[in-house]
């Protein structure tokens, strides 16, 4: 019984946040609203006793992606409303309830027909995360790997993009080197 | 699920909370009594005895202080941003073992709420979380004070917890499970089963990012009160002041235990001298973070962040390494 209930509580709050997230129009609600909507989420891993995905779920997506879209939303004035650019609402309209009824087909189409088969059952005696790891380490390795190698690519590119000037400290300079250097840029621009 | 124990996690629950509310309020007399005597003062004397009663009356005051919600700022998240810096610092306790196992009346209570194989992630997960509540109230604030410290929070806890994550790596690759329990028996053998003398490099790191976790003085960029007046708090008045407080002295206390079990061999072999000497090392790690406010100034922001990716990152990925092939071979 306390499994329906927790179950039908964290579907509510779950559909209620990510509703919020997309209906609102302040900026800071849709952010907690989804931080929020996937803490939910790992409420249905810790249910189904998948700690470890539970746990990952909170890290990765609250801990890590949310956060970094709270870094982009600092360079604008989260305290006042978006005003959204919407030219005609029905094409908004038709294309998300499109959307959103596709998604539910696909995800559907395996449960309705009963076509779901685990390629790799749960081997018995064995931790949430030890099986994680056997699955990621056998089955999908090269797609594990292929995801390490993009993500090093990523990384070492922003560092490319944005470390330009990383040797030279604003805070460590002289007040004439700042200037020195406000003079060049300028001059580069103009 | 029977009701006996959902009836022994409510108590379990109410006990935590109480008793580590009541220890953030210890907590900040501790803290002024040890940085008065380390700077050759007295700290507070005039409220009762020694000074004791002064937090009954700071609490007097948290709690009767006019409530202000500024003008401009966005009301509902200014209004929880402080709830969940105390709420998601009271979850990450759950998954901690705070004492060895006893008989009571003969029934036995394990002193840990949730016990969950990942334990130590999970702790690691809420800690993360709780940087929402610095995020929401500087972004809802309405001040660029709030904003400045916010950028600064989410700069330093994410880069901070990159460092915590690799550093309980290496000794979590030698224990082979994620669970305190598992951890703490791993090191049940005595002093010399410890991780902190087979993971030294480890634990220092750790033990350096819980000071940035924390917001503690050496990496108190937070809310800096000499630059950016409180940072988040700024706006906050009352109570929802109070509640940032207690979250980051509870806080302090539970990455102590998490520090005192990992690599300090928790409660040992779970015998009445092990459960005091965990709460020693506890209270020790306490005292350090006081220490070193007393003892060193604060870095630059700049600084900060030299230190994490230049020297502290680097360091705990090549322990790491270490590791794995002194485990493999």
């Amino acid at each position: 019984m306390f499994e329906a209930i927790a179950f039908y509580t964290f579907s509510f709050l779950t559909i209620l946040m990510f509703s919020i997230t997309v209906m609102t129009s302040q900026a800071l609600y849709a952010l907690t609203a989804m931080a929020a909507g996937m803490i939910f989420i790992s409420a249905f891993f810790f249910m189904l006793s998948a700690d470890f995905l539970g746990a990952i779920q909170i890290i990765v997506y609250t801990g890590a992606v949310m956060a970094l879209y709270a870094f982009g939303m600092m360079f604008f004035d989260t305290t006042r409303e978006v005003k959204e650019k919407i030219q005609n609402k029905n094409i908004v309209f038709v294309l998300g309830t499109m959307v959103a009824l596709l998604v539910v087909a696909i995800f559907m189409a395996p449960v309705v027909s009963e076509n779901i088969h685990a390629l790799y059952p749960i081997q018995e005696g064995l931790g949430n995360t030890e099986q994680v790891g056997i699955v990621l380490f056998t089955k999908y390795l090269i797609p594990f790997e292929l995801a390490a190698i993009m993500l090093l690519s990523a990384m070492i590119s922003g560092i490319v993009l944005a470390g330009k000037k990383m040797d030279n400290s604003l805070t460590l300079m002289a007040d004439e080197e700042i200037e020195l250097m406000q003079e060049a840029n300028e001059k580069v621009n103009s | 699920m029977d009701t006996a124990l959902l009836v022994e996690t409510v108590i379990k629950i109410v006990v935590i909370l109480l008793v580590f509310s009541a220890l953030a309020g210890f907590g900040t007399y501790f803290e002024r009594k040890v940085l008065a005597f380390m700077q050759r003062r007295l700290g507070p004397m005039n409220v009762g005895p020694y000074g004791l009663l002064q937090i009954a009356a700071d609490g007097i005051k948290l709690f009767t202080k006019e409530d202000i919600i500024p003008a401009g700022v966005v009301p509902l998240i200014f209004k929880i941003a402080p709830v969940i810096t105390a709420a998601t610092a009271f979850m990450a306790a759950a998954a901690i073992p705070f004492l060895p196992s006893f008989t009571i009346f003969g029934y036995e209570v394990h002193p840990i709420v949730a016990d969950i194989n990942i334990g130590i992630l999970y702790v690691m997960g809420m800690m993360a979380v709780g940087l929402y509540g610095p995020l929401l109230g500087g972004l809802a604030s309405n001040n660029k004070y709030s904003l400045i410290s916010t950028a600064r929070a989410v700069a330093v806890f994410i880069s901070y917890e990159v460092v915590s994550g690799l550093a309980i790596l290496a000794p979590l690759m030698m224990v082979g499970s994620l669970s305190l329990l598992d951890i703490n028996d791993y090191q049940a053998g005595g002093i010399t089963h410890w991780i902190a003398f087979s993971q030294p490099v480890a634990f220092i790191l750790f033990w350096i990012a819980a000071f940035a976790e924390t917001g503690r003085t050496p990496f108190h960029l937070i809310a800096n009160d000499h630059e950016l007046i409180d940072g988040f708090g700024t706006e906050y008045s009352g109570m929802r002041w109070g509640l940032f407080f207690i979250g980051e002295y509870a806080n302090m206390f539970f990455i102590s235990f998490v520090m005192a079990i990992m690599f300090l061999g928790g409660y040992g072999d779970g015998s009445v001298a092990g459960a005091f000497a965990l709460l020693g090392k506890v209270a020790f790690f306490f005292f350090f973070f006081l220490w070193t406010r007393a003892a060193w100034p604060d870095v630059r922001p700049d600084q900060l962040m030299w230190l994490t990716w230049k020297v502290l990152m680097p360091l705990a990925v090549i322990n790491v390494v270490i590791t794995g092939f002194v485990l493999m071979f």
